[in-house]
């Protein structure tokens, strides 16, 4: 048996013995360990090391609000750190490593940081290092010299790099009433309300439900507090509308009710479920929900308090009456209030001896009088501990007489021998998601807390210690009426129950600190002292808020939940005010740690939803390369065996140029507007004409903002009188279409006109190059595709293969092209047809690279010009400004700067040192690569160029045109690319449009 | 915060986008006046208390909704058809109530 393990007692299972390590030892525990509790049986006291000053720390509590003993956990290469211990539950396998430590937890060199605590104290950061920079190692520069290794002896365990390969859910519930917590009150409550026939939801954040009934020792109805929590969560699980969710923390309180909750599926188990994610989501919408979230107990703030051993009393009674473990053999307890009596005679009833219980009252009632004599301990009334000795286990205690009123010690200091000290500095209800719901929360003085107020505008009802009500009776009381009055029922609530429970009157005297020589710690996990906390109102620092933010007062991972409420008295003595004037900061969610990965659930990894075209498959079965274009997955190139990407589009774009190419262009926006005002709306959306469009016509089209700066380009083809079919750039195709139902729905109402996405209803493929009309004309049947029956922009409709198709003549390749549009799901029967027919005539498929090489010869836009910041002049396309009609943006558009001569303007350049230009580099016009200096552009798209042999790239360059035929360089420091290049027209390629005109 | 949609009924908010100031008036379109352009364009009201917006129930009928959203509770105390009455006929065509 381990040193510190009870032969009986506790909720563990000692037949099931579950082999882990910590800092490479291996040790054993049992089933219903967690990592602290199992630590703790096997006698280990140091459990890490602290924020600033590396002080050797243990156990200071048995949940999740623990502040010192927190974790990395490994699986495999993926590290979780800063994890309790606490809220570790052990399995066959686990390995746990210490943090903040070097190079071991029990040696550390840091350690050292402790002599030099004042430099190291409250604003350390500002003082040293913010401020002018005077000479090399001032300010700001000190800072950026010194922070690496500060970084370093500064902090919490280290992240992982490795790639998670975890899977994450998101879930979605709603819930008549929804209980946060599963102590006796919220037992009580979800049962009240499930019996009335509600749905119900309960989340525990801990592996068991119960709460405190799990360990109080207390009776309720005659039953152990424990059996009768089971007995309850079995009538519960009986109800077909509950749903008890253990291990699952509600972290935030939102708008309209609604709950957000993570439950931690399978981080307690050696080996997943098939199909268990690790983490789950949960969005809870509730009509009502009920806050039985309980208490944290406070510690007592002294010189020595964060000396391993020195833990909060209930900690020290649950870890024995819930684990089975004594957190020492030697206990003295040193309190303000009653509740440490209980924990006191727990420990003697689990076989510790009591040293001493130490109590800040002078005056004890008879009852507390009569629990010390039961537990066999020296009650040392109106005294204080002033300090604590040991080095990684606590040794002994310091006492001295202390006056509650004045705060002041006397006497001569006694020793006292123990080697764990349980301290209660009274409690504070945990109200943090009322207090993210807007509920400001009101300082109670007789329980020395800040209380829930009355809930206002979300439907939350408070019950048990909550509500500071923090007896058993009173828990149960009132978390039956807060679950009838939530599921609506307006009966007499039940009797009230049975509880045999220790006496105790729930109001600690208001000592918080014992001011003592030595460091006494307020926030345990950023290692803020009381000092630290009366430095900052030296300095000058009143609110509360500007306060936790110099001292970094409860901004550690454990949000403040021990040292909130020491922190804010002893802020209020120092500025001579009551605590309800200081006030307290609110709580902001997650109300505790949260993984990312279930943030972003089914949006990443496998359950990402991904964008098909029609012919996906075929692309795949003939060498494409995918590239990935937001959700849209399209061929980036169709390589041959042995071909660099360059090779292959290189390859693909000469063919096309030289005979024919076809690419894939469905995923194309789609909307077709239509309606007696479908033409007349148009003019107002594009910049150019549209009601004027012949029918079986197509148009090219641009698209100002409301601020007139670019926006979208296309073409739109009229099919019918009312019928036009719109196509958009792939990217902004949502954009396009939420801005043609705004104005139509808002500001246009009257114009009759609907629009509607068909994006996914159409199959596209482009086919272009000298040889297209004839592929066409080999395989399309019931249409002449000539230049009479088909000029530029014209549109017919025929058949391939059987299969009806809309086929319009356009070009974004500049040569002879054509798009064919079919039916979506015939979109890979047609191309097949188009792939067939082109054989004989040296067709290729072309992908992403090749479209876009080619695009850049011939000096066409898209979104990497259409950037939001250029206008239509901008990119040279003023030639499709109408004068005739105002358009949306037309009124802006002429604004003095939107018109400037020194605008960047659209140009093409070519690099005169052979070499390739890359996207994002800036234009200059005088080199000086060491200092970088004067941009006048930059790149926007870039290739290397077969039909002119050379390496190009479009690019925006202040003048624009006037500079056409001029020298400047491309300065790219980050790659190191710096070269001459010659600035030309955009229209590289067939400037005159001869063969695409044909 | 939840939503009611004239068309769906309450939803969540994540079904809806947020389309910007209901306050703004876009002068008449061939207005030449540049200051009643860019106040449409550009100014905002940013008041602490009740606002008018404009929603689009993006994740469901596409509708526009006017409503008068508060900025600092997100009490949402009317939501209604941001076409307003212009459109009254053909909503009493659609099966609404006009």
């Amino acid at each position: 048996m381990s040193p510190r393990r009870t032969e009986t007692g506790g909720r563990i299972d000692r037949l099931r013995t579950i082999r882990f390590t910590f800092d490479g030892a291996p040790y054993t525990g049992h089933a219903g360990d967690t990592l602290a509790s199992a630590l703790l049986a096997n006698g280990v006291t140091l459990f890490g090391r602290s924020f600033k000053y590396h002080r050797p720390r243990g156990l200071l509590s048995a949940g999740v609000e623990e502040p010192n003993a927190l974790v990395t956990v490994l699986r495999g290469e993926v590290r979780e750190p800063n994890i309790a211990a606490t809220m570790v539950e052990i399995y066959d396998g686990l390995v746990a490593v210490s943090q903040n430590r070097f190079p071991s937890l029990a040696w550390d060199v840091n350690a050292v940081n402790q002599l030099g605590g004042k430099i190291l104290a409250a604003g350390f950061y500002y003082k040293t290092f913010m401020g002018p920079v005077f000479g090399p190692l001032k300010g700001t520069r000190f800072w950026m010299f010194c922070e690496h290794f500060i970084r370093r002896a500064a902090g919490l365990g280290k992240a992982g790099i490795a790639a998670d390969t975890s899977r994450y859910e998101r879930m979605n519930a709603f819930c008549d009433v929804l209980v946060v917590g599963s102590g006796p009150a919220g037992l009580s409550a979800a049962k009240a309300a499930a019996d009335q026939g509600a749905r119900v939801i309960m989340t525990e954040l801990e592996p068991r439900f119960g709460g405190s009934a799990n360990w109080s020792g207390e009776t309720i109805d005659g039953a152990p507090a424990a059996d009768w929590a089971a007995r309850t969560v079995t009538q519960l699980e009986g109800h077909d509308t509950v749903r008890l969710l253990p291990r699952t923390t509600a972290w935030g309180y939102y708008d309209g009710n609604t709950i957000a909750a993570l439950e931690r599926v399978t981080d307690h188990k050696e080996t997943p479920g098939k199909g268990e994610p690790r983490h789950r989501y949960w969005a809870i919408r509730a009509k009502t929900v009920v806050l039985a979230t309980g208490s944290f107990e406070r510690p007592l703030v002294f010189p020595g308090n964060d000396r391993p051993g020195v833990m909060l009393a209930h900690a020290g009674e649950r870890y024995a009456n819930d684990y089975g473990v004594l957190p020492g053999d030697r206990i003295a307890l040193f309190t303000n209030n009653d509740s440490a009596y209980r924990s006191a005679l727990a420990l003697k009833k689990a076989g510790a001896a009591i040293v001493a219980i130490v109590d800040v009252r002078p005056e004890l009632s008879a009852e507390m009088r009569s629990l010390a004599t039961e537990a066999e301990a020296e009650i040392v009334s109106g005294h204080a501990v002033v300090a604590t000795e040991g080095g990684k286990a606590l040794s002994g205690l310091k006492v001295q007489r202390f006056d509650m009123n004045s705060g002041t010690l006397s006497g001569d200091a006694r020793s006292i021998h123990a080697n764990c000290l349980l301290m209660s500095g009274g409690w504070s209800p945990t109200i943090h998601l009322a207090s993210q719901a807007g509920a400001r929360a009101e300082w109670n003085a007789d329980r020395q807390a800040f209380l829930p107020p009355k809930p206002t505008q979300q439907q939350w009802i408070g019950a048990g210690a909550f509500n500071g009500s923090f007896s058993t009776v009173e828990a149960i009381t009132e978390g039956r009426a807060a679950g009838l009055s939530a599921a609506g029922a307006t009966g007499a609530p039940a009797a009230v129950p049975d509880v045999e429970a220790t006496p105790g009157n729930p109001d600690p005297a208001p000592v918080f600190e014992i001011k003592a020589k030595g460091k006494s710690f307020v926030d345990f996990q950023h290692d803020v002292t009381a000092e630290d906390v009366r430095l900052a109102h030296r300095e000058g620092f009143v609110s509360v808020e500007h306060l936790k933010r110099y001292t970094t007062l409860g901004m550690a991972t454990d949000q403040g939940k021990n040292s909130n409420v020491p922190g804010l008295a002893i802020m209020a003595e120092a500025l001579g005010k009551p605590i309800p004037e200081v006030g307290t900061t609110r709580f902001r969610p997650p109300y505790s740690a949260v993984s990312i990965g279930s943030l972003a659930a089914e949006r990443f990894g496998d359950l990402k939803p991904e964008r098909l075209t029609p012919m996906h498959d075929w692309h795949l079965a003939n060498g494409a390369t995918m590239y990935s274009a937001g959700l849209w997955f399209r061929p980036m190139i169709y390589g041959l065996a042995g071909e660099t990407i360059e090779q292959a589009y290189v390859r693909e774009a000469r063919a096309t140029r030289e005979s024919a190419g076809i690419v894939d262009v469905s995923t194309l926006g789609k909307i077709a507007v239509q309606g007696p005002d479908a033409g007349e709306f148009l003019d107002r959306v594009y910049t150019n004409m549209f009601s004027t469009l012949a029918v079986g016509k197509a148009r090219y089209g641009l698209m100002l903002r409301e601020d007139g700066l670019a926006f979208d380009d296309g073409t739109t083809w009229r099919l019918g009188e009312q019928d036009f079919l719109m196509t958009t750039t792939t990217a902004n195709t949502g954009k396009v279409m939420q801005h043609l139902e705004y104005f139509l729905d808002v500001i246009w109402p009257e114009l009759k006109v609907t629009v509607t996405s068909v994006t996914d209803e159409w199959a596209g493929a482009a086919i272009g190059g000298p040889k297209a009309r004839a592929i066409l004309a080999a395989c399309v049947t019931g249409t002449a595709v000539d230049n009479t029956a088909l000029p530029f922009m014209g549109i017919v409709r025929g058949q391939i293969a059987g299969v009806p198709v809309m086929i319009c003549r356009l070009s974004f390749s500049g040569e002879m092209a054509f798009e064919v549009y079919s039916g979506a799901g015939y979109g890979t029967h047609v191309w097949e047809a188009l792939v067939e027919a082109g054989k004989p005539f040296g067709l290729v498929t072309y992908g992403l690279e090749a479209l876009g090489t080619m695009r850049i010869e011939k000096g066409h836009v898209t979104g990497a010009e259409i950037d939001g910041r250029t206008t239509a002049r901008d990119l040279h396309l003023d030639w499709m400004l109408s004068k005739k009609k105002p358009f949306i943006g037309s009124a802006m558009m002429d604004r003095e700067g939107l018109i400037a001569p020194e605008r960047l303007q659209l140009v093409g350049l070519v690099s005169l040192d052979n070499r390739p230009l890359n996207g994002g580099a800036h234009i200059v016009e005088e080199l000086d690569a060491a200092n970088p200096h004067d941009s006048i552009g930059h790149i926007t798209a870039c290739c290397y160029s077969p039909a002119l042999g050379k390496h190009i790239a479009l690019a925006l360059v202040e003048g624009g045109k006037a500079r056409h035929g001029t020298r400047a360089f491309v300065s790219d420091p980050l790659r190191k690319r710096f070269g001459p290049v010659e600035i030309v027209s955009n229209h590289f390629y067939d400037p005159d449009g001869s063969r695409m005109h044909g | 915060m939840l939503i009611t949609c004239p068309y769906c009924g309450p939803r969540d908010v994540i079904e809806f986008t947020y389309q910007g100031d209901g306050n703004r008036e876009r002068p008449q379109p061939a207005s030449q006046d540049l200051d009643a352009w860019n106040a449409y364009v550009y100014d905002r009201l940013n008041p602490a208390g009740d606002h008018n917006e404009i929603w689009q129930h993006s994740g469901g009928c596409r509708t526009h909704l006017r409503m008068v959203r508060n900025t600092v509770t997100h009490e949402i105390s009317s939501t209604g058809f941001a076409r307003g009455d212009h459109n009254a006929a053909a909503r009493h065509k659609a099966g609404g109530k006009s």
